[in-house]
Formats: structure tokens, C-alpha cells, sequence
């Protein structure tokens, strides 16, 4: 083999493992399907205008040396490349500027971090409603704002961030429509002494409060029925608050409820997940060193439960520790020397997690919505159609694709999984964890026919 | 849809070709991000019901931003940037199939 460990994604954790990784003489390999460093998070943080590095602030501008580090480490580099299978051997396939190549290392460290959780509602697959996440990578990527009014919806610190930094930049914010419960709060309250020990992290979140109330910006919180209306794109949102019927008209309409693990590696290698229920979300089995519970597998990052960027470059390091002791270049002792600082790190940077996780819990008809709103946005699958099938003797979220092709388009149910296992533990009377989730099977990504047929049958190659 | 925010300097413009139409788009962005600046509504329509589509993500999440590229189908949009001459058809319904090109 050519290498001892390969990471999957450039983001905080992944950068941080391949550091740690090359300190302690591994020589890995990271794939990203971007072509620079960051992911989402620190998204062309390496690149980013002058003015709208400023405008996304410190937290953002952090990532600039991780990268910098990154790049000039001597890594071996496969940006710009898509990994579309890999097999329970740790045999990685990818593709890159159309070619096919195939990569194995005794240790495989997944940072594929996060992504929005969906925000199923009626009208929400309008052109126009974007994930609020999406207007801050057009503004990391492109300097690039919404056209026009704009209208958020939904729960979660990165709603406020996204509104903050949409201000700053120019953008017309016509309102805020939080969703969060009002029971939220009094469920967030036993977290808040926790939350009180990050005292910086609520310093922020007040500032964001202040910044929107001096823009004078329409705010509702507590919002229920929520519906986007349009013809051919969206117009403008409706809601209910305190029993009265709003609408403001919109020509962006930016969702938001949180953001929940990627865990399409995980599912495809069939390691065993939890339902983790403050989160609302699935999370992998992971000991202290990210490993599943396949051996030599590890997931670093967000991709194991929703901790934030600075805990995720944390449980890389933890991970490429752990990578360099499983294959012998370190003791045991001297591992449990290398690991003490990061440990005392993570706990620090887990303390608010459960304030938060309780004060940003999504509504129940967001995380099993039901009518007529389209759950499975590719194959046009409606959330009564789902509860439908259960009276049919639907059991699993499997059987759903018999029933109607639910989950089978070309995201792979990455957007509706939650949503389906969301509405069939409501319809069956069951836990989410007792309904499962969808059987995830490669190609991960689409890939033509002729790169698949391409791949060489035995000796892996690795192109520079 | 998009637009570069206010005093942003400005980028070089490349030229690319939607459905046969020369659209001047900024330089070094990806295509979704350009043809959403190029106010290209909707992206896409759906092969079930034609429903109007933009993308919802643009972190190669949610497949809404599906164009052909160049002669390749099912491309994601949001994970490509942008290149001079960039041939792009838009994916409007169910795809049809293709005589196979030299890979």
C-alpha cells in the first residue's frame, strides 16, 4: 500500500487529521470533491474578497492559517475529486476531471461533516427557497447575495448568523419567522448553566440578537403553518402567529432547522448508527478516536454528531492519533500523552451543545411533517402518501422505495430520509431507532457508466 | 436571483452557452451560482411533473441544480465552476438517452 491513512474531506476535521496525520510521519491522503480547502465552513476561505472576509467575520477568517497549514504541509492532495464508493476493505473509488482511480490505507478517516436538515413545508421546492446555509456559501464562494426581498424561516444559530451577514452585505431582509416552540425554552433551561460556561459563544449569539434588532427588522418567533406561495417561483410566506394568519411577500425564501451529520459513508458501510434524540438526528458509533464500529474506520467531525467547527478540527486530531496507534507508530503511553489537550478541548467545546441542541429543537411538523408536502423532493413524494403506505403495511423506510420510488432519486435520500423515518416511527408508533433509516448503496455520486468500466480490476493506482 | 453584492470588484466575464444562448457570467464561480446571477429560473423541471426547480443547497446536497455539461448528464451545477465556451443544456424533464460518447 501507498498509504497509511486517507481522509475524506478538507474541512476543519479533516485538515486538522491530515496535519496531525503528517506530524506523526503518516503518510495519507486526503480527497474533497471541492477544489480548495475549507468545506463548508471555512468554504474559499484561502480566497475570499477582502470585503466578504470581513463581513463573515473572525470565526470565519480562523479557518485562513488552518488552510494555509493545509496546503503547504506536504499532503498528498486529491481536490476537485468525487469518492463515489467505498468498500468494507477501505478501498476508496473516486473520480477526478473524469478519470477513475481506485485508493486503499490500512485507516480511513471520513470528515464529510454536515448538512442542513431538510425543512419540508408546503411550497418549499419553489425556485427562490433555498437552505439559509446556501445564501452564505454563494456570499463565501461568490460575494453573492439574494436579489430582491428576503424572507428566513426557521430555527437555529446559523439563521441569525445568515441574517447578520446578509445585513452587512446589503441584502433587504423583509423578515425573520422563527419556528422554534415555546417549549423549547423552558427545555433549554437546565442546559443554561452549561451554556453559562461558554460565556464567548453566548456573548455572540446576543450580539446577532442586537445586530437584527437595530436593522429593524420584521421578527416573529414561535411560528406555525408555515407555507410558501408561488406559481413558478416563490412569492411570498405565509404563517400563523400567536392564532393570527401573516404573510410577507418574498422573493427569497432561506429555511433553516439546524444542520444533521452526512452519514451516507457511514450507512453504505453499514456501521452502527444511534438515534440520537436532543439532536433529532442519526449518529454513528464512535469511540474517543472516531473509530466506528468497523475497525480502521473512523469519522472525524460533524459527520459523528453535531459539535460546531472548532470541536470538529478537535476530533480530527483525536482520529490521526488514534490512526497513528492502530498502526504502531505510537505507544500506548505516548498516545495517551498526545491526547490529554485535545480531550480537555472537546469538553470545553461540547458544553453549550446541549443548550443549544434544546432551544433550536425543530417543530414535530418539520421533522415528520404530513398533507400534501412533498417530502421526497426528486421523486415527488408527498408526506400523506408516505403515511399511506404504512396503512398499506409499509414497515421501513426500505420499503418505501417499493411503494413509490421514495428516496430512489438522484440525491439518494439525502434530503427525505429524516423527513421518512420522521413520518413512518409517527404513523407505526415506533421510535425512530426501531424504524431505521434508508439502505445506502453505491455509486454515492452519479458517475458515467465508462468511468465505472474503467476501473482497474486488481493493483490500485493513484494519479498526482 | 443572485447578485454580486455592492462594491465587489469586478471579475473578468467568460462567456458560456445555455440552451443555445450566449450568457456573459463572471469569472472563477460556479455554474449554479452563474446561472442563478443570470436570473436562468427555473434551473431545471422535474421528470415526474415538470415542476419548476432552483437549487436548494448548493454544497452538492440535494441534486436541484442537475444540468448536462459539455455532453455530460446528471452534472451537479453547484460543484463546477465555471469555464470559458461552457456548453450547458438544461435539464428540463425526464433525460433522454444518449448514443455514448468516447469517455
Amino acid at each position: 500500500m501507498t498509504h497509511d491513512l486517507v481522509i475524506i474531506g478538507a474541512g476543519p476535521a479533516g485538515m486538522a487529521a491530515a496535519l496531525a496525520a503528517a506530524k506523526l510521519g503518516l503518510k495519507t491522503a486526503v480527497f474533497d470533491e471541492q477544489s480548495r480547502p475549507g468545506g463548508q465552513i471555512y468554504r474559499n476561505v484561502g480566497d475570499v474578497a477582502p470585503q466578504v472576509g470581513r463581513l463573515l467575520g473572525s470565526d470565519y477568517l480562523h479557518g485562513r492559517p488552518l488552510a494555509a497549514r493545509f496546503l503547504h504541509a506536504g499532503i498528498d492532495r486529491h481536490l476537485a475529486t468525487t469518492v463515489w464508493d467505498i468498500t468494507p476493505d477501505l478501498t476508496v473509488s473516486a473520480i477526478a476531471g473524469g478519470r477513475n482511480f481506485q485508493l486503499r490505507a490500512p485507516q480511513l478517516i471520513v470528515a464529510t461533516g454536515a448538512m442542513e436538515r431538510a425543512s419540508p413545508l408546503p411550497g418549499w421546492t419553489l425556485p427562490g427557497v433555498l437552505n439559509a446555509g446556501a445564501a452564505q456559501i454563494a456570499l463565501k464562494s461568490s460575494g453573492s447575495i439574494p436579489s430582491g426581498r428576503i424572507v428566513l424561516a426557521g430555527c437555529g444559530p446559523l439563521l441569525l448568523l445568515v441574517a447578520c451577514q446578509l445585513l452587512a452585505a446589503g441584502a433587504d431582509i423583509a423578515g425573520i419567522v422563527e419556528t422554534a416552540p415555546a417549549a423549547n425554552r423552558r427545555a433549554a433551561l437546565p442546559a443554561m448553566a452549561g451554556a453559562l460556561l461558554a460565556p464567548k459563544l453566548l456573548a455572540k449569539g446576543l450580539a446577532m440578537i442586537r445586530r437584527i434588532r437595530r436593522a429593524r427588522v420584521p421578527w416573529f418567533i414561535e411560528a406555525t403553518d408555515i407555507a410558501i406561495e408561488g406559481d413558478e417561483r416563490a412569492e411570498a410566506l405565509r404563517f400563523t402567529v400567536a392564532g393570527e394568519r401573516k404573510r410577507i411577500a418574498a422573493d427569497i425564501v432561506l429555511l433553516h432547522h439546524g444542520v444533521v451529520p452526512n452519514t451516507q459513508i457511514s450507512r453504505l458501510l453499514r456501521v452502527e448508527h444511534a438515534w440520537d434524540d436532543a439532536q433529532q438526528a442519526w449518529r454513528p458509533h464512535q469511540d474517543v478516536f472516531g473509530e466506528t464500529s468497523l475497525s480502521g474506520f473512523r469519522i472525524a467531525g460533524d459527520g459523528g454528531g453535531i459539535a460546531g467547527v472548532l470541536a470538529a478540527a478537535t476530533s480530527g486530531e483525536l482520529a490521526a492519533i488514534g490512526a497513528a496507534y492502530a498502526l504502531g507508530r505510537v505507544s500506548f503511553e505516548e498516545r495517551d500523552r498526545l491526547t490529554k489537550a485535545p480531550r480537555r478541548a472537546l469538553r470545553g467545546q461540547l458544553r453549550i451543545r446541549p443548550f443549544l441542541d434544546a432551544l433550536y429543537r425543530p417543530p414535530d411538523w418539520i421533522t415528520a411533517p404530513s398533507g400534501e408536502t412533498i417530502v421526497c423532493r426528486c421523486e415527488e413524494v408527498s408526506a400523506q402518501e408516505i403515511a399511506r403506505m404504512v396503512d398499506l403495511g409499509c414497515l421501513g423506510p426500505n420499503q418505501t422505495k417499493f411503494f413509490s420510488r421514495c428516496g430512489m432519486g438522484p440525491c439518494q435520500g439525502r434530503i427525505c430520509g429524516l423527513g421518512v423515518t420522521g413520518i413512518l416511527a409517527r404513523e407505526l408508533s415506533m421510535t425512530p431507532a426501531a424504524v431505521g433509516a434508508y439502505r445506502i448503496r453505491s455509486p454515492l455520486k452519479p458517475v458515467p457508466l465508462a468511468a465505472i468500466g474503467c476501473v482497474p480490476a486488481k493493483e490500485s493506482e493513484t494519479p498526482r | 436571483m443572485f447578485e454580486p453584492m455592492a462594491g465587489l470588484a469586478a471579475k473578468d466575464r467568460i462567456t458560456i452557452q445555455v440552451d443555445g444562448r450566449s450568457l456573459q457570467v463572471r469569472k472563477g464561480i460556479s455554474l449554479a451560482m452563474a446561472l442563478m446571477e443570470a436570473n436562468v429560473v427555473p434551473l431545471r423541471r422535474t421528470p415526474l411533473s415538470h415542476a419548476p426547480r432552483s437549487p436548494l443547497c448548493l454544497m452538492g446536497v440535494c441534486f436541484e441544480c442537475l444540468c448536462h455539461v459539455d455532453g455530460r448528464q446528471n452534472i451537479q451545477s453547484c460543484m463546477v465552476e465555471v469555464v470559458d465556451g461552457m456548453n450547458v443544456r438544461l435539464a428540463n424533464g425526464a433525460r433522454r438517452v444518449e448514443a455514448v460518447r468516447d469517455a
